[in-house]
């Protein structure tokens, strides 16, 4: 048995992998259902019930799922120049901050003027953190996968320290969270009386956004030619650092407007749990998402119905909700596999 | 003048060694990955496995070495999972390394949950006690922080001293090196460049493994969440430090803890002025700038992270 070239990519893999990475984590959680002493087909019942039987709970997997196409078009983008972001986490809470510093009162505009100004804030904060890491990257060749990991921790320690201090709330009976943001800097409900904000359109918008600069714009070819082969990119002229950098950028951004979502949509405060991994869970979003930033709005929604699913699951079947934690994960793992084969095929011999 | 007189109590450095253990194993094994040529990612999953696999058998009546053995078979399980996706498959090993420590954090907490749903405090095990070591232990200052410790901190130095007789003393340590610098010069001796690959992954996993049932049976006598904290991750960058040498990460191991034992006791003198939580930044802060220092020294082992299809150049 080995692995042999195709002499085209087959297309149609592009379909069938996400298929077999969803079904491979169904089968996964099966097993996992069993060992909890639980028959699987009420497991899979209440994920799916808790996720999308009511409209309470799609609504509920669409607000979850908000957050997660912000940090997966984040991956894609990066991943895309083979840029290994892995600090959407900390990007996450670097848009958080700001959302709180201009957002509690310290700028008294009206919504249309104060929204677009936190959120460019925002993103300048997340994308500054993630320059950084590229710089050394370029530079002097440090392996960013590991600094974007060692800054989560020091940015969430950061948002520890500013909760206890700058940041925190004087009437928070000495909670360490921040101030509420002022009704200005909210996100509207898209729904009244829902959970559902303006957040999830501004996703869906940037997911069309960054589909155009990757199929429409010279700086979406050169992402795709530094990715491809760095070198090969440097001798047909393409400046490879810059586009890293402007990659960065938009990378870095786009994690950051997880976070302003998160506190201006839905919670209105910053906390220490503002976000359950969401950075993290971002990169499988993008695998899953082959990358591809429409698709990303999918992978996302299909992510956010497993854990929105599962923790009502977790209530009604008494299957622990790490469930979905594993089967995203089972996901993960299996589409990377999948989607070898539009490259190879198996030879059995 | 407090601040330097800390320096030179037993205590620090007796904290120094006990913090170092398990970035001792860990570090070894992923120096032993990376020296095949495979990153792994994987690391802080496989510690949180290893860290609740040993305390689980235990608390279940199996007897601390079992529970070692049991933790390191866990973490070699994962590795060969790595191994399999990355060697034959030749798949990105960061995305696979990130997966992996997915998969394995969240299986673990689904066990934990699973085998005690809704209890506020986890149960504890009776770990393994300090052993000194007669006479040596006598010695002022060096034998407080060298020769008090437990039977898992002797198991690390000598688990260093192991891992580099085999790495550069024997046949089988020569084919790592090898593999991890040029494949095919491997493949032309005849090895399995595959099998060698995953085999290397296995056992560093296992280490790794070990490592993080430190924490849960020599450290802290129980598992909680998120309790490697970004060891693993730390781990990678002493690697590097050390420019994959055992003697040197074991250097880089005990400079880092002694400086993680010292702001640990800074914190209280100084905890007045400043607030905790910059203390508790100063050793990620400190990996980076270890990396950043390393990098125009770094001998990467050349066929790092590039997978080995037989025939291709």
């Amino acid at each position: 048995m080995r692995l042999e070239p195709r002499i085209e990519a087959a297309s149609s893999i592009w379909v069938v992998a996400p298929l077999v990475a969803v079904a491979a984590s169904f089968v996964v959680a099966a097993v996992l259902a069993l060992a909890g002493g639980a028959s699987p087909l009420s497991v899979f019942a209440a994920v799916i019930k808790g996720a999308a039987g009511t409209q309470f709970a799609f609504l509920e997997t669409l607000t979850r799922a908000t957050p997660l196409i912000f940090t997966g078009l984040a991956a894609a983008v990066a991943f895309r120049a083979k840029l290994w972001n892995i600090g959407g986490e900390a990007q996450l809470y670097a848009g958080a901050i700001m959302t709180i510093v201009l957002g509690t009162g310290a700028l008294p505009l009206p919504a249309p003027v104060l929204i677009p100004m936190i959120m460019a804030a925002a993103m300048l904060a997340g994308a500054l953190l993630l320059l950084g890491p590229t710089f050394l990257k370029t530079r002097f060749g440090v392996d960013e996968v590991v600094t974007t990991l060692l800054l989560n921790f020091v940015m969430v320690l950061f948002v520890s320290m500013l909760l206890d201090g700058a940041l925190k709330d004087p009437m928070g009976l000495g909670w360490p969270q921040s101030k509420k943001v002022i009704e200005a800097a909210q996100l509207p409900k898209l729904i009244h009386g829902k959970r559902l904000h303006l957040g999830f359109v501004i996703a869906i918008g940037a997911a069309l956004i960054v589909w155009f600069i990757n199929a429409r714009t010279t700086f979406g070819y050169e992402m795709r030619a530094v990715g491809f082969n760095p070198r090969a990119a440097r001798f047909a002229g393409i400046p490879v650092n810059r586009v890293m950098a402007k990659t960065a950028l938009l990378s870095g951004g786009l994690a950051a407007l997880a976070g302003v979502s998160e506190v201006a949509g839905l919670k209105g405060n910053l906390t220490l749990d503002l976000s359950p991994g969401f950075g993290y869970t971002g990169i499988v979003v993008a695998m899953l998402a082959v990358l591809h930033p429409v698709g990303v709005i999918a992978a996302a929604i299909f992510v956010a119905a497993m854990f929105v699913g599962a923790d009502a699951m977790s209530r009604t079947v008494g299957v622990p909700n790490y469930i979905a934690n594993v089967m995203v994960a089972t996901a993960l793992l299996t589409m990377v596999t999948a989607m070898l084969f539009t490259r190879f095929r198996l030879k059995l011999r | 003048m407090q601040a330097i007189q800390i320096i030179f109590e037993a205590s620090l450095w007796a904290a120094a060694i006990r913090i170092a253990s398990p970035l001792i194993f860990a570090t070894l094994g992923e120096l032993i990955c990376e020296r095949a040529g495979v990153l792994n990612l994987g690391i802080e999953g496989i510690m949180t496995v290893g860290a609740f696999a040993g305390w689980f058998a235990v608390y279940h009546g199996a007897d601390l070495w079992t529970g070692i053995v049991i933790a390191a078979l866990a973490g070699a399980a994962f590795g060969l999972l790595h191994g399999f996706l990355t060697v034959p498959l030749g798949l990105s090993q960061h995305v696979t390394g990130i997966g992996i420590t997915l998969l394995a954090t969240s299986l673990t907490y689904y066990a934990y949950r699973l085998a005690f749903p809704s209890v506020t405090s986890p149960p504890k095990i009776a770990t393994f006690a300090p052993l000194e070591i007669p006479l040596l232990s006598q010695i002022p200052i060096l034998g407080d922080a060298l020769f008090r410790q437990t039977p898992l901190t002797y198991l690390a130095f000598v688990a260093v001293i192991v891992v580099a007789y085999v790495l550069y003393r024997t046949p089988i340590g020569l084919a790592v090196r090898t593999v991890g610098e040029n494949p095919a010069a491997v493949e032309a001796q005849g090895i399995d460049v595959t099998w060698l690959r995953i085999g290397a992954v296995a056992v560093g996993s296992a280490f790794m493994a070990i490592g993080g049932a430190f924490l849960t049976m020599s450290a802290f006598n129980s598992f909680y969440f998120d309790m490697v904290n970004g060891r693993g991750w730390i781990c990678i960058a002493l690697v590097v430090f050390g420019s994959w040498r055992p003697g040197k990460a074991l250097l880089g191991a005990i400079l880092f803890a002694a400086f993680d034992a010292y702001q640990l006791r800074l914190q209280q003198l100084a905890g007045a002025y400043l607030p905790y939580q910059v203390f508790l930044m100063l050793p990620y802060i400190l990996s980076i700038l270890a990396l950043i220092a390393m990098s125009r020294r770094a001998g990467y082992p050349r066929a790092l992270m590039i997978p080995y299809r037989k025939g291709e150049r």
